[in-house]
């Protein structure tokens, strides 16, 4: 089969933004079919202006396009006008570089970067044809792959997926490249076989190879069904970034799409050990980017692009070594170029940052965002995000005095001991922040946007019991009280999404039929509000019999088996308990980049280091236990040979 | 203001196939990205966020192809228009082709206001040729066509008929019959959708073929509408052509 774009073209007219079909970005390639070649057909499984700048499939885009062995288009969830015009005019699920259906491809991989998009995966195979579930696949189908943070706990998708990647997927694509071409040239036969070779490939987890047992409710058991098969399967890491300068054509799209830049990638992991955020912990260690190299490619790419803005990306990019040098150097080049705008999402909450904010926003300055999370120091300690109220005020106070006239906080609610007063704490921050801005403009605003808590695997939280739907409402509501006539304006996320991503963050194996079921029911693109409806899911729930609170609310146990055992991000189950004890005392744990190692099983297990190019911290830089870094500790970066676990200070 | 800081430039472009489904809008960003990959040495606007000074002609609803579209821009140098075309060619999306780029006066009136005639071809979807012909017939033979349509979030009827010039058959796809008309853009614009709509059938795709300056009896395509003249005096005085005197004495 070849393009299917007569067939798509009709049904534009009839669509609302038809640039979402239409590929053609710049840097978009039109690659070749051959048999040689598997195919790989990459999808994000939700709008096209969400999924299109996403980095992690940009990247593979581009390696798999690179080799001869393979290739890679692209595809994204149809929204729900085009998707009836598909299903009414028989079209199926289909690639935007070459218009191509979904079958005609050897491999449909999907990135997962949040639980609610699970009931489109399973839309975007059947709209493609190709059975959802993985044991009603033949020679003929697909080899459907997931990969993405989420699949750090796959067991919600194992019934539908036939192989997981745990981790970065940069070179384990080439051994699935491998085993999947052989498979090809064997004339696609033996799909058992092939399931089998990908389940010893390190990173992959094949859902099908491995028995589970359960306990009633309890999960018993999670054991290999070949000896080749590992019992524990561990995520991907590259070791260098240095080696990765990818995209090196970032896709230009037409239409205007979320994070609408070029965005560079400084550093990848975070060591700050946030207890809640599964991001910095399954990322781990810190890979920083050669500074030569984030320079390279942010001129480079400029120039390909046309882009007159660029991020420097990461989960923290303030922490990035010589972060200040590196802006100055990038504002002064691009200064005489033209007005090339530089952004760095994801700023700590100090004056330093500030100062660097300013640096690089030397015009439009409408909002700045800082990220406190919990509204007293108590709960700080606990959720182990070390900002003190001298810090943020500082920082707020350098951004309003800087002309900055809109700040944004954002806050978790549902927190591990969280209490009435820490949650009144937001209030009470928000409406220092906004007098704080008074002092400098009239027009000083805030913006509060709080979210409601999902424990998620493979961190300290992972055993904590959300908090309910009425609980969180209640919160939310005591702020919304407290801040009425406040000229802080408050957001918050609905908890009832919250809860159903709880039951999907958290999830096993049972849940795939709960996911099937509401998808049936019509529930696609539950991320957006329009299209959510809690009723779905608990009725789901209840038709399999299973118990949302059991899922959700119910803190678990140090000795109960937990869905993503067999799933490593090399982070030491022990050590997750051991700092859930120390997160419940009030305790925080200092930064492993430049303090001495804490064994937390990543670096140790992976034979990995961190790669920094500085080994002190940068200025202001205040993550500690009581330490005080702002002028950066003198701990050599480079691990040592024999490491005792460094408890935290007390 | 045009031409106060610099050379400013009309560039016409075409849109045809996949890339018909984006905007205006859509048009203008990859534009601007276009300038920065071709290098074009810009002039800005002053200011606390400074824009590149670029204005476009008349919007082109999302579908429809065109031959025949335009826009002004603002150049910081007096380069050499040849080799412009070209660049912005290669650093737009595949369907987007620049066709022409003139030097123009300083003061030429903007497109906006300038453009007083467009002219399509368009497909009409009917099995029988005959009744398409006599619907146009009847179309032109009445005394007026009202139409509904909501500006601004309000329903406002109009008569159309007075900016219908021509409307006639002139050849037939596989599904129907090619229509070709020219339409005034004043005092109030017609589409090829309300024509469709008029004569009781669905429109296919819509190309644009035209669009002209009228002025003094003449019919002007755009690029040729406002010459810059070839000789600039040393201080700047212009030996401009007619045109450019009339639109600076407006
Ligand atoms: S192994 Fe040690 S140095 Fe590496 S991330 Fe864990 S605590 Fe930090």
């Amino acid at each position: 089969m070849t393009t299917l774009w007569p067939a798509i073209e009709p049904l534009l007219d009839r669509v609302e933004k038809p640039a979402r079909y239409i590929g053609m970005e710049r840097g978009s390639q039109q690659p070749e079919h051959r048999p040689g070649r598997a195919a790989w057909l990459l999808v994000y499984p939700d709008t096209y202006e969400i999924g299109l700048p996403n980095q992690g499939l940009q990247i593979l885009y581009e390696i798999l396009n690179e080799r001869d062995d393979s290739l890679a288009e692209r595809a994204y969830a149809p929204w729900l006008d085009m998707e009836s015009a598909m299903r009414d005019a028989r079209v199926p699920f289909f690639s935007v570089d070459t218009h191509r259906a979904a079958r005609d491809f050897d491999v449909v991989a999907f990135n997962l970067s949040a639980e609610l998009v699970y009931t489109n995966v399973l839309n975007c195979l059947d709209l493609g044809g190709v059975p959802i579930r993985a044991v009603d696949r033949g020679s003929d189908d697909p080899v459907v792959i997931a990969g993405g943070h989420c699949t750090f706990n796959p067991e919600p998708l194992a019934d539908f997926l036939d192989a997981v990647v745990i981790g970065e997927g940069e070179e384990v694509v080439a051994q699935i490249t491998e085993a999947i071409g052989a498979w090809k040239r064997a004339g696609r036969s033996d799909r058992e076989a092939l399931l089998h070779e990908l389940a010893t490939i390190s990173g992959v987890y094949v859902p099908s190879m491995y028995d589970v047992e359960y306990d009633g409710m309890a999960l018993r058991s999670v054991t290999p069904r070949y000896a080749d098969v590992p019992a524990r399967v561990d995520k991907r890491t590259v070791a260098d970034l240095a080696d990765w300068p990818y995209p090196k054509h970032q896709l230009v799209p037409l239409v205007e799409v979320v994070h609408d830049r070029l965005n560079v990638e400084i550093f990848r992991g975070c060591t700050r050990g946030c207890r809640f955020c599964q991001a910095g912990m399954i990322t781990r260690p810190v890979r920083e980017r050669p500074e030569e190299q984030v320079r390279s490619m942010v001129v480079d790419g400029l120039k390909r692009s046309g882009y007159d803005e660029v991020a420097l990306t990461s989960l923290s990019s303030a922490d990035f070594s010589g972060i200040d040098g590196l802006v100055a150097g990038l504002v002064n080049e691009q200064a005489g170029t033209g007005r090339v705008a530089l952004s760095l999402p994801s700023l700590r909450v100090d004056a330093f940052t500030v100062g660097l904010a300013s640096e690089i926003q030397k015009v439009r300055r409408t909002g700045l965002t800082f990220a406190p999370e919990a509204g007293s120091w108590r709960l700080r300690q606990v959720i182990n995000k070390l900002i003190t109220e001298e810090d943020l005020y500082a920082a707020v106070d350098g951004a309003y005095s800087q002309g900055w006239r809109r700040v944004k906080l954002y806050f978790l609610t549902g927190l591990p001991t969280e209490m009435d007063a820490d949650t009144m704490g937001i209030a009470e921050l928000a409406k220092t922040v906004v007098e704080i801005g008074r002092k400098h403009t009239k027009a000083a605003s805030a913006t509060i946007s709080v979210g409601g808590y999902v424990p998620k695997p493979h961190t300290p939280f992972q055993w904590f019991g959300q908090n309910s739907i009425a609980e969180l409402q209640r919160k939310i509501f005591m702020l919304r009280d407290s801040l009425r006539g406040s000229k802080a304006k408050l957001k918050w996320h609905d908890p009832e999404a919250t809860f159903v991503e709880g039951i999907c963050s958290r999830g096993d194996r049972r849940i795939g039929r709960v996911i099937e079921r509401v998808w049936r029911s019509g529930g696609t693109f539950q991320e957006w509000s329009e299209h959510f409806r809690l009723d779905r899911w608990t009725s789901a729930m209840e038709a399999e019999g299973l118990d949302a609170d059991w899922y959700v609310t119910r803190h678990r146990t140090e000795d109960e088996v937990l869905p993503w055992d067999h799933i490593a991000a090399g982070l030491h189950k022990d050590f997750l308990w051991q700092d859930w004890k120390e997160s419940l005392a009030e305790h925080g744990l200092p930064d492993c980049r430049w303090t001495p190692c804490y064994d937390c099983g990543v670096c140790t297990d992976y034979a990995l280091e961190h790669v920094v190019a500085s080994p002190l911290a940068p200025a202001g830089g205040s993550q500690g236990t009581g330490q005080d870094l702002s002028t950066g500790g003198a701990v050599p970066v480079q691990l040592l040979p024999t490491r005792t676990p460094v408890k935290a200070a007390t | 203001m045009r031409g106060d800081t610099g050379f400013p430039i009309r560039v016409r472009f075409s849109k045809h196939g996949k890339v018909r489904f984006i905007s205006h809008r859509d048009i203008a960003r990859a534009f601007e990205r276009a300038f920065r990959i071709a290098e074009l040495p810009l002039a800005f606007t002053l200011g606390f966020s400074p824009r590149p000074k670029v204005s476009f002609g008349l919007a082109l609803s999302v579908g429809f192809e065109s031959d025949a579209e335009y826009l002004d821009l603002e150049l910081s140098t007096d380069v050499d228009v040849e080799p412009v075309a070209a660049s912005l060619t290669a650093a737009l999306p595949e369907g987007i082709d620049v066709t022409g780029v003139a030097r123009i006066a300083d003061r030429a009136p903007a497109l906006q206001e300038a453009v007083s005639a467009v002219q399509y071809r368009f497909e009409i979807v009917v099995d029988d040729p005959e009744v398409a012909a006599s619907r146009i017939d009847a179309l032109l033979a009445a005394p007026d066509l009202v139409i509904t349509r909501s500006r601004k979030g309000k329903q406002v009827v109009e008569d159309v008929r007075p900016a219908i010039r021509t409307l006639q058959p002139c050849g037939t796809t596989d599904r129907g019959v090619l229509l070709a008309t020219e339409l005034s853009t004043r005092p109030t614009g017609v589409r090829p959708g309300d024509l469709g709509t008029a004569l009781g059938l669905p429109v296919g795709r819509v190309l644009r073929t035209h669009q002209w300056i009228e002025r003094d009896g003449a019919r002007l395509e755009p690029l040729e509408a406002d010459p810059r003249s070839p000789a600039t005096a040393p201080d700047g005085a212009e030996t401009a052509g007619p045109h450019a005197l009339q639109a600076r004495a407006s």
